[in-house]
């Protein structure tokens, strides 16, 4: 499952993507982040599955464009992707 | 399919309860039920060996627990089920934490899809819901599983929220956004603020520098399309396309996002305001099937 | 040399006359639908402050939203130059200036000639705008200029869900229903809006002294809670904070004239 977490408002699109497909739960995002906008848990969009992975904090999800800003800049990779051995994150902005 | 209306406003959606005339209680195995709180609109719905045997859908009140007690009450009405016959309930929705008689929780993304696997049929594979406050365009494979999703409830612009704060502004009563919208000589062009707040300022200028009425709210419809088109298009469609929520009912906005995408969106004989709530009461008799129901 | 500058913003119209780096003299009026109307009177009311003619004026220097549109601008500056360069010229040892307009939010770092070295702007969202505290003033039913003086008497630290202006409204009509006291919402606002703009500030990096200018510098109780976020001790404001734009426009103005 590919699941975008975060919104698009008048100033652009800010949204964090997780390919649950590929994330594998080890929460080496979560201790990246600086700011507490990782978590790892159950797949709360797939009622069935026993996989715990990686998600954008319900908190932040409203907030990600202020929340993630000290992580952005030019020549900046945002830890949590480049924590992220398989791949799975992704920002759209 | 309705057999009781209250009152219509709103979206011009009604009030209103309704039970499988064939289907029998007596003959049923398995019962579940299914509890959507949103912000505008509560749903109840019993699933009966992982059919609808009845629904109620009612505007939600101040408070997720009585909204989620008053919508269970009324499919229940006229039923003959009494409550502790159900095995298991599952609420969902914005209010889904605040379901007291609920045995678990499950996400409206997880429960749109599989509800809207269920009312359009499996081959339903792009679900768009426009509700009070927020709009989500959901993916899902043939068995209603989420494949790709995304929610947007941060932003008022493109939500029923929005639209409301603009017929007041208009003083045009909601449910005659739609019709009024092409009520006009040549469709103008989009109000080109995404803000809900800076667009009220735009509109204000149109009107002052002479546009009518009814080409602002045209203007706005049309910037809605386009606003929620462009959120549909980050998941990307794959047909067949479906929609649901307060929404679906407002032409105005729905007729000019389907031009946008030039394809039709599929219909159904349910009330498409129930897919959440079916679709939870339908995880719940997976859940039941599967031994992992209540004790 | 004698020269103007015009800040277009989308609320006010601000203009100021400059006697090479000495004010003379300033005007506002609200920009409504009609910026010429505007202009010409924030233009009139600063050329009477100054006891000048319109002839006297060598060179205009434009800068705000409006920018474009001001036909006898002979220099256009661009908006994050103009709050560099006047936040430079009030204060030399900054290094961070931010400025909160109507419908935006901006950030810069500058070096010590107040050149911007990097920056940050939000726009076209109201959340992060003056616009947000000025939605929420209403929906509070208390005047614009209140909301401040009244945050900073309250103690209490209420967090808002809502981000959007439009949510936030509705959030604030359910805490006024709970009874919750309007200083403590209004404080709640503050913080709400000074936490993203703070945001917005650490991605182009915090410097200790961090300049605030534009109208909103005006607003106590959100310096109080830039202040409180940031973890200063003071946030620096020059004098009439509102006019700042327009004259970093009539200093450039004056080098590149």
């Amino acid at each position: 499952m590919k699941a975008n977490y975060g919104y698009k408002d008048g100033s652009g699109d800010f949204f964090i993507s997780i390919d649950t497909d590929k994330c594998t739960g080890c929460g080496l995002c979560v201790e990246a982040c600086p700011n507490g906008v990782m978590t790892v848990g159950e797949d709360e969009n797939d009622p069935f599955s026993e996989d715990e992975v990686a998600s954008v904090d319900e908190t932040e999800r409203k907030k990600i464009k202020y929340t993630c800003a000290p992580c952005k800049g030019e020549g900046k990779t945002e830890p949590c992707i480049k924590a992220c051995e398989p791949g799975a994150i992704n920002h759209s902005w | 399919m309705t057999d009781e209306t209250k009152k219509e406003e709103f979206w011009r959606w009604t009030e209103a309860n309704w039970k499988n005339p064939d289907m029998k209680l007596e003959d049923l195995k398995i019962i579940t039920a299914g509890i959507d709180v949103g912000s505008v609109s509560s749903q109840a719905v019993i699933v009966g060996d992982g059919q609808i045997f009845a629904y109620g859908n009612m505007r939600t009140g101040s408070d997720s627990p009585e909204s989620a007690r008053n919508a269970l009450n009324y499919a229940l009405k006229d039923t003959g089920l009494h409550e502790d016959r159900i095995d298991y309930c599952i609420g969902t929705g914005y209010g889904r934490v605040n379901v007291p008689m609920a045995d678990r929780s499950i996400t409206e993304i997880a429960c749109h899809a599989r509800g809207a696997n269920f009312i359009y049929g499996p081959e339903v594979r792009t679900v768009l819901d426009v509700g009070g406050q927020d709009c989500k365009a959901i993916r899902c494979d043939g068995r209603g599983k989420v494949t790709n999703f995304l929610m947007n409830d941060k932003c008022a612009a493109g939500t029923g929220r929005g639209m409301e704060v603009f017929a007041d502004l208009l003083s045009v009563p909601i449910t005659e956004v739609g019709d009024r919208s092409f009520d006009i000589k040549e469709e103008p062009a989009p109000v080109s603020s995404t803000c809900v707040v800076y667009a009220k300022t735009e509109a204000t200028g149109l009107l002052r520098s002479g546009w009518e009425v009814n080409e602002v709210l045209a203007a706005y419809c049309s910037a809605m399309a386009e606003r929620i088109y462009s959120l549909i298009e980050r998941i990307g469609v794959q047909e067949k396309f479906a929609i649901t929520g307060g929404m679906a009912k407002n032409k105005g906005v729905i007729n000019r996002l389907m031009k946008i995408m030039g394809l039709e969106a599929m219909k159904t004989q349910w009330d498409t305001q129930i897919a959440g709530a079916a679709g939870a009461a339908l995880f719940a008799h997976t859940l039941v099937e599967r031994g992992k129901g209540r004790k | 040399m004698i020269v103007a500058g015009i800040d277009c913003g989308a609320k006010n119209t601000k203009t100021v006359i400059m006697n090479d780096k000495k004010l003379l003299g300033k005007g506002m009026a609200l920009t409504g639908f009609d910026q010429d109307k505007a202009v010409e009177k924030s233009l009139a009311d600063a050329l009477d402050e100054a006891g000048l003619k319109i002839d006297d004026i060598e060179a205009i220097g434009s800068t705000g939203a409006g920018m474009e549109d001001i036909k006898d601008a002979k220099v256009k500056v661009n908006e994050i130059k103009a709050m560099a360069k006047a936040a430079n010229f009030f204060f030399p040892n900054a290094r961070t200036v931010t400025d909160v307009g109507a419908e935006m939010g901006r950030a810069a770092k500058i070096n010590e000639e107040g050149k911007v070295e990097d920056f940050a702007i939000n726009e076209k969202c109201a959340a992060g705008a003056g616009a947000f505290i000025e939605a929420m003033a209403r929906a509070l039913e208390v005047d614009l200029e209140e909301m401040g003086p009244m945050a900073n008497t309250s103690e209490m630290a209420i967090p808002m869900n809502a981000q959007c202006a439009i949510f936030a409204e509705s959030e604030v009509v359910g805490l006024i229903h709970a009874k919750t006291k309007k200083k403590d919402i209004s404080k709640a606002i503050h913080d709400a809006m000074a936490s993203r703009i703070v945001s917005m500030i650490r991605k182009i990096g915090v410097n200790k002294d961090i300049v605030m200018i534009g109208g909103v510098g005006l607003n106590p109780g959100f310096v109080e809670s830039m202040r409180r976020e940031l973890d200063l001790e003071k946030i620096f404001i020059p004098e009439d904070p509102a006019y700042s734009s327009a004259i970093g426009a009539a200093l450039l103005t004056l080098e590149e004239a």
